[in-house]
């Protein structure tokens, strides 16, 4: 098949960007998206040409590394999909695509289709963890977890980090993927005596970023590529105002467990 | 001349070593813990666990990936499971079980020290990950549950869905982000080590281009830890991520690190066949549907165009169940992926070009429900629906051999020292404990114990054994290496050719793949030494890498991984031509037992092949570490 491509080209983060066309010919609907733009890549290669940059690497849909807007869909029309495993067979012969990067303001563009995500790592690193460091952990079955916890809280962790939820958001919120890792480390007994705190930081950690509020659009779980609930949202906004009311983040004293 | 190659195991009984050995070792006062500088490349399961450990005693820890986050680390990918001796099952299991089983996975080509402490410390890393929060699966009770792979006969493997890898990888990660927000380990994302500062004899640092502004830079250290992944990416076609790479490896290679078991590859049996030129890499599906899927293909090559329902059952052939009854279809990965080409050889293969087996879900579905089966394997089906656009709950999904873990890597001793002082490797990187095949799941197990483990204990050694003088940036060591760096990436840029990266890197691969692949044979690796000079020859001289050096630079970076894999895989091919024998992943046709099994050949060829650089135009020298077995007794390895 052979499709017209319409793709953002940006030298570099300070550059001026804009859409330029480009002819994808004897396109296979087996290839993945990724292999149909590698395709385009090679033959600019071939011709002495600056190829699109954009990231990407497991191509299994497990990294988080990829993700573009596609006819401004975040990793395009297949829900549950990220872009490495979209596939050609979605597109039909003659489609015209645009291929733009995340848009957000708290992901600046570095080149093409490849931004800064590092805000991201940052909402992890103001708590997004349990505090205990390597060396004296108690026996692994020392402490039961209700299976339904524990699918519960799979069900969060089950995040990539590939943004797609904030580049979906009308706000460019964070919310999704903040509330994944609360809810994950929530679920679970472990992640209790840092509960109230870790909501508040992670959640102050976000407006630092300059991530939007979030106003429930709803737009993200459409977007997410792993099909996380929004209903993780709820449960941030639950610990996050329990903590406001009864604790501060600075005092790192924490609640009380609820 | 041949290097002298310790192994420092330490001396007495095998459940002893180590805990005598953290005795023995010297420690670092925690005041001056913080006076120390380490440097760790790769932020995987190894790297990760390694800064975020090392930060928590205190040291000053710099840690540097390719990605644009340590979370990316190909680690993530990793489906089924890890490997802990718990025996919460009762099923029989023990530190001596795993450790047996591990030895003999590898086929006998690891050391017994390094095994056994591997299989200690199992049980340590699952207790770690739980308090870390990592939601592993669990039984109504509450319980950690189990589930069986390949190549033993007890369930240890724990594991959370198809997602094992991700949720130890964020369980190492947000350490390691703890780390960084408390200051503790400074993060270089984005960031490709092109070199290894070597002065005195000691590592002491590394030449670090920025993938952004292009920038190439010395960053040093008093000790260096490599953790870097392996280098299954010399086939092009693998299971790795795009990113892999040996270019740490290699370069610290060329400036001395003797490089073990290059050969040593394994090809694991489950993955999503290729379907074209076009395929950019192959998709793993985890040996833990081997637990419920029976691997066949028709018993006549007439029937293989037909649809696999319509293949009657008393004209299929369960080979696996056939060959290896004790261990069916979870026969280790080396003999069921020889079982599979082995009949497509035949011509039973199924699937475009006859590549391909099937993997049959229908008994299980019929005994279990479709709905327990969506439990345990949901998003494993899911992702081989949305590659091949079928239905494994109604048809048998078509699977077929492909690269997947290299068991050799740089030359460590038993504290993950390479024969360069100072440099340690762990994970996939280094070759120490998988032998010549490495086992399900236990590849999580041995990244987490080197990280979390083993390099904790013995990077203090190292540090309070040995004076380090500073290393001063000018240092004629240091301006070398990053002068060699720049002389390199220029090279690449200005041959201005004719010929794509990517093209030269398929190339390469199906040599790799043809040759040094599933079977090897004395001609075919003596043709790949032809054929290999002579695309390197050729990239040098006709690649095309457009762009400039001072940007993001995508085809630059994957030029530079290329240009050593072309110098990578004459090694594997001349180690795999020196090794006269058959063991676990390397297959010498010459070399077979009479129904078609691997021969060992234990009084040649037991021990560790470390091949040290020796320029350019020389051929590597190889040097001997004799594997000496106090323990177990050296056996045929069988699976019937």
């Amino acid at each position: 098949m052979n499709l017209t491509l319409k793709v953002w080209r940006q030298r570099g983060p300070t550059a001026d960007g804009g859409l330029q066309e480009y002819q994808a010919t004897d396109i296979s609907p087996e290839m993945s998206f990724l292999e149909m733009l590698d395709t385009v890549n090679e033959r600019l290669i071939a011709k002495g040409e600056v190829p699109i940059a954009f990231d990407h690497d497991c191509r299994e849909g497990i990294c988080g590394s990829c993700g573009m807007m596609i006819d401004g869909v975040a990793h395009g029309p297949m829900k549950g999909t990220a872009t490495c495993q979209l596939h050609m067979r979605s597109f039909k012969d003659g489609d015209t695509v645009v291929i733009e990067p995340w848009r957000a303001r708290a992901f600046p563009v570095i080149k093409d289709l490849v931004v800064d995500r590092g805000a991201l790592d940052r909402i992890i690193g103001a708590g997004g963890y349990v505090s205990v460091s390597t060396g004296g952990a108690k026996d692994g079955n020392i402490i039961p977890v209700p299976k339904s916890d524990a699918d519960w809280a799979m069900d969060a962790a089950a995040c990539i980090g590939c943004g797609a939820c904030v580049a979906a958001c009308p706000n460019g919120s964070a919310s999704l993927f903040t509330s994944a890792k609360l809810s994950h480390l929530g679920l679970l007994p472990q992640g209790q005596p840092e509960r109230y705190r870790r909501a508040l930081k992670m959640v102050a950690q976000m407006d630092i970023e300059s991530f939007g509020g979030c106003t429930l659009y709803g737009e993200c779980q459409e977007a997410c590529p792993k099909d996380i609930s929004i209903d993780f949202i709820s449960r941030m906004n639950r610990d996050f105002l329990y903590a406001a009311v009864t604790t501060s983040a600075d005092s790192g004293a924490g609640g009380d467990g609820g | 001349m041949p290097l002298e190659l310790k192994s420092k195991v330490p001396a007495g009984p095998l459940p002893e070593k180590w805990d005598r050995h953290r005795f023995d070792m010297k420690l670092v006062n925690p005041a001056n813990k913080r006076k120390y500088t380490v440097i760790v490349v790769g932020s995987g399961l190894a790297g990760g666990a390694a800064a975020a450990t090392l930060s928590e005693l205190g040291y000053n820890v710099r840690c540097y990936c390719y990605q644009d986050s340590p979370r990316r680390a190909h680690s993530i990918a990793a489906q089924g499971g890890i490997n802990a001796a718990k025996n919460y099952q009762n099923d029989g299991d023990s530190i001596q079980r795993l450790f047996y089983d591990t030895i003999k996975g590898g086929d006998f080509r690891a050391r017994e020290g390094n095994v056994y402490r591997l299989a200690q410390i199992s049980v340590n890393i699952i207790d770690q990950c739980v308090a870390q929060g990592v939601p592993f699966a669990r039984e109504y009770g509450g319980l950690l549950a189990n589930r069986s792979f390949g190549g033993a006969q007890v369930s240890r493997t724990f594991y959370a869905r198809g997602q094992t890898g991700q949720q130890l990888l964020l369980g190492a990660y947000q350490a390691l982000e703890k780390e960084i927000d408390r200051g503790g380990v400074l993060m270089f994302p984005r960031a490709e080590m092109l070199d290894l500062i070597v002065v005195n004899g000691r590592a002491r640092g590394i030449v670090v281009r920025d993938e952004v502004t292009g920038t190439i830079e010395p960053h040093l250290a008093d000790a260096v830890v490599l953790a870097t992944g392996g280098y299954g990416n010399v086939f092009y076609l693998s299971t790795n991520a795009k990113g892999c790479n040996a270019t740490a490896i290699w370069r610290a290679y060329k400036r001395g690190a003797a490089f073990a078991n290059p050969c040593f590859t394994q090809i694991h049996p489950t993955c999503i066949p290729v379907a074209g030129d076009y395929q950019s890499k192959l998709t793993l599906m985890s040996e833990s549907l081997r637990n419920d899927g029976r691997v066949w293909v028709p018993a006549r090559k007439e029937d293989c165009g037909k649809a696999p329902g319509d293949v009657a059952e008393a004209d299929r052939d369960y080979f696996l169940e056939r060959k290896y009854p004790s261990f069916g279809n979870l026969s280790p990965r080396d003999i069921a992926s020889r079982a599979a080409k082995e009949v497509c050889d035949e011509g039973r293969g199924v699937g475009p070009g006859g590549r391909g087996v099937y993997l049959d879900f229908a008994d299980a579905i019929r005994r279990a429900g479709e709905d327990r089966i969506r439990e345990r394997y949901g998003n494993l089906f899911e992702m081989y629906q949305r590659i091949t656009d079928e239905n494994p709950y109604h048809v048998p999904m078509r699977i077929y051999p492909a690269v997947h873990y290299t068991m050799g890597g740089l030359w460590v001793d038993y504290n993950l020292m390479s024969n360069i002082p100072g440099l340690h490797v762990a994970g996939e990187a280094n070759f120490s404990d998988h032998g010549a095949n490495r086992l399900g799941a236990s590849a999580l197990m041995q990244g987490l114990a080197d990280g979390y483990f083993v390099l904790p204990n013995t990077l203090g050694d190292y540090l309070a054994s040995n004076k380090l003088e500073p290393v001063a940036t000018d240092a004629p060591e240091v301006v070398a290496a990053v002068a060699d760096v720049a002389t390199r990436t220029a090279r690449l840029l200005g041959v201005k050719g004719t010929r794509t990266v990517a093209s030269f890197h398929r190339e390469l691969g199906k040599i790799m793949w043809e040759y040094c692949g599933m079977a090897r044979s004395a001609e075919g690796l003596r043709t790949a030494l032809e054929l290999i000079p002579k695309l390197r020859a050729e990239f040098w001289r006709d690649v095309m890498v457009p762009g400039e050096g001072t940007e993001l630079n995508q085809t630059l970076e994957h030029a530079g991984r290329v240009a050593d894999f072309l110098e990578l895989g004459e090694l594997m091919c001349r180690d795999a031509l020196h090794r006269e024998e058959s063991c676990g992943g390397h297959f010498r046709l010459e070399h077979q037992t009479p129904d078609g099994e691997a021969r060992r050949d234990d009084d040649r060829f037991a021990y560790v092949a470390a091949w040290e650089y020796a320029g350019n135009d020389a051929p590597a020298v190889l040097s001997k570490e004799p594997l000496v077995y106090e323990n177990i007794k050296l056996s045929q390895r069988s699976y019937k």
